[in-house]
């Protein structure tokens, strides 16, 4: 490697590149915290993914990881690595919002476990990034504080809810950062930017810390710009932890063993219906086919599954999610943290609180999900969109008797533009079609860039496994992304086509 | 048959203040996706049990070791109304 120094594309490298450089001697945590920082300063003010940007703890950070370089001691993958986390994490002394009036002055006094264990490796925080409010959507247009602009193509939606860590990370505002997805809220907008974003386990990183909104569907997610990095920073936060009830006991591993292996053999499931679903533009289905080729290419055989019930799922997911959402976000009430609208008596500041604090997509679903849970109507809505859960994951484990992975477009389109589907919320909904399944089965999945549409704008390719084998997903995920060599960028633009 | 949803009543159980506007133009948009939701029904057999976590655990508890927690201080940190300690309300009780 050359001089890196001062060099103002270190946020545009892949973490292992600057792990090495660091361990050579040949730049500082410092100076690529530094560079960083420049580039947010170049692009933030048109691309917006951050709501706050955390300089000052940031470069305390880096100079404590050059403090340990000094002196010579060995250093955690993680360690100098610049990583944006989306505002729906407790960060201690740093304002959390959850792009939220509700939550606007609030400041966590405790660190999410996710941070918590980045921040002891070493690793340095950019900022919190703009999301949609308390992650309810899939264009980050539901942000309290604006819209993120897609660094492809500055009018377009950089998907959602984790828009602004997928932006950050698509132009070098950050190497790596964290998402949470619930119904696709780090796939789709990885596909949407351009990057790699994965959603492991149900359980298998906690959620100790994240701001909860459907408790039985929330996993936390990594954004990077390659599958290597994804497993350096998924094997730095995966694990057991005690402050997690759902957080599972199986012990963490390395994700990069084993990255190499190769697909031969490998046997591909795709979901034939799923393509020709109206809906699912060409240039996706394109670039999907590409990938798939790809694959076979590289030895792995393609095969047809089924998974008969999918078309359920979105609607189960929109019953469920917001079921769940009404229950946990009865905790802004005005009283212990948050805003507040004072009003005659206890109930009456409740409701002109949560009137005043809540934007349109949140009232919605806490109207959808009470309605769900409400007296005469929980069986025939919640009840039954629980028992289509159970239908969900036995259709994978079908699928999964014939298939070690399964693939899919990400999400059914491109990047839109921003208001076009502002007024829809089920047409909104839909982006998710591709998505919901695997949260709904607590499956791993990942989505990688595949290509892009006859406008330019990045198509994410999806692969899920089965419960625990991230081992699966991310081997194959690297093959196909070695074997496509996808390298394109941002370019910054306002208009395409 | 056309799904129909009493937003006041709902509203007044999530205790969440909605102006005339939003009632307006969130009734049909919930109808809407109530609509898409119950679909749900379609399916959904009285033999198939339903599922309220993907990766069940029971009886899932914490070692009873006493460890650090957060001060007093800190807790009441971001209340609105603290108060010698406690968290401040409006009246509760209604006047005799």
């Amino acid at each position: 490697m050359t001089d890196v120094a001062g060099d103002d594309a270190l946020g545009d490298r892949q973490g292992y590149e600057l792990a090495a450089a660091l361990r050579g001697g040949e730049t500082s945590a410092s100076e690529i915290l530094e560079a960083t920082l420049r580039r947010i300063e170049e692009v933030d003010g048109s691309v917006r993914a951050y709501l706050r940007v955390t300089a000052d703890e940031g470069r305390a950070q880096a100079a404590a990881v050059d403090e340990r370089l000094r002196a010579g001691g060995e250093l955690p993958a993680v360690a100098g690595i610049p990583i944006a986390v989306k505002d729906v994490f407790c960060t201690k002394g740093i304002r959390t919002t959850a792009g939220s009036r509700i939550l606007e002055p609030y400041v966590p006094p405790y660190d999410c476990t996710p941070w918590a264990r980045l921040s002891a490796a070493g690793a340095v925080m950019t900022g919190k990034t703009n999301c949609d409010e308390f992650a309810m959507g899939s264009s980050n247009e539901n942000s309290a504080f604006g819209p993120v602009h897609n660094p492809w193509c500055l009018d377009a939606v950089p998907g959602g809810s984790s828009g602004g860590s997928a932006a950050a990370v698509a132009c070098g505002e950050a190497v790596w950062a964290l998402g949470s997805d619930t119904g696709g809220s780090v796939r789709q907008p990885a596909a949407l930017c351009g990057v790699v974003g994965l959603k492991p386990t149900y359980g298998r990183i906690s959620r100790y810390g994240l701001i909860a909104f459907a408790s039985s569907l929330d996993h936390v997610g990594t954004f990077a710009r390659s599958v290597r990095d994804t497993a350096t920073l998924l094997s730095a936060i995966a694990g057991h932890d005690p402050m997690d009830a759902t957080s599972l006991p199986d012990p963490p591993r390395d994700y990069t063993e084993g990255l190499d292996a190769g697909v031969g053999g490998l046997r591909v499931g795709v979901v034939e219906d799923w393509l020709s679903m109206e809906g699912t533009e060409p240039g996706v289905r394109d670039a999907f086919q590409a990938g798939l080729d790809a694959l076979e290419r590289l030895g792995a055989n393609v095969v047809p599954v089924k998974l008969p019930h999918a078309d359920y799922a979105l609607s189960a997911y929109y019953l469920i999610a917001p079921a769940e959402a009404s229950s946990n976000l009865a905790r802004y009430d005005g009283v212990r943290y948050g805003l507040r609208v004072e009003g005659d008596g206890v109930v009456e500041m409740n409701t002109r609180t949560r009137g005043a604090g809540f934007g349109d997509e949140v009232k919605r679903r806490i109207i959808l999900g009470t309605y769900a849970l409400s007296a005469g109507y929980y069986d025939a809505y919640y009840g039954q969109a629980q028992k289509v859960r159970t239908l969900v994951i036995r259709d994978f484990r079908q699928a999964f008797a014939d298939a070690d992975v399964i693939a899919a477009p990400t999400s059914p389109t491109t990047a839109f533009r921003i208001g076009e589907r502002a007024d829809d919320p089920l047409a909104m909904y839909l982006s998710d079609v591709f998505t919901i399944p695997a949260d709904l089965a607590g499956i791993p999945a990942i989505s990688i860039p595949c290509g892009v549409d006859g406008e330019g704008l990045p198509v994410g390719f999806q692969l899920m496994g089965k419960l625990l084998d991230e081992p699966t997903v991310l081997r194959s995920a690297h093959a196909l992304e070695q074997e496509l060599a996808f390298a394109q960028r941002p370019a910054l633009v306002s208009s395409r086509g | 048959m056309a799904v129909d949803i009493d937003l006041e009543h709902v509203a007044r159980l999530a205790r969440l203040q909605l102006t005339q506007e939003e009632r307006a133009r969130f009734g049909p948009q919930l109808e809407l996706i109530l609509e898409h939701a119950r679909k749900v029904g379609e399916v959904a057999a009285d033999d198939v049990p339903p599922t309220s976590h993907p990766v069940p655990r029971a009886n899932v508890y914490r070692g009873d070791e006493p460890r650090p927690c957060l001060t007093h201080e800190e807790a009441l940190s971001n209340a609105p109304d603290p108060f010698e300690g406690r968290f401040r309300v409006p009246r509760i009780v209604e006047d005799e």
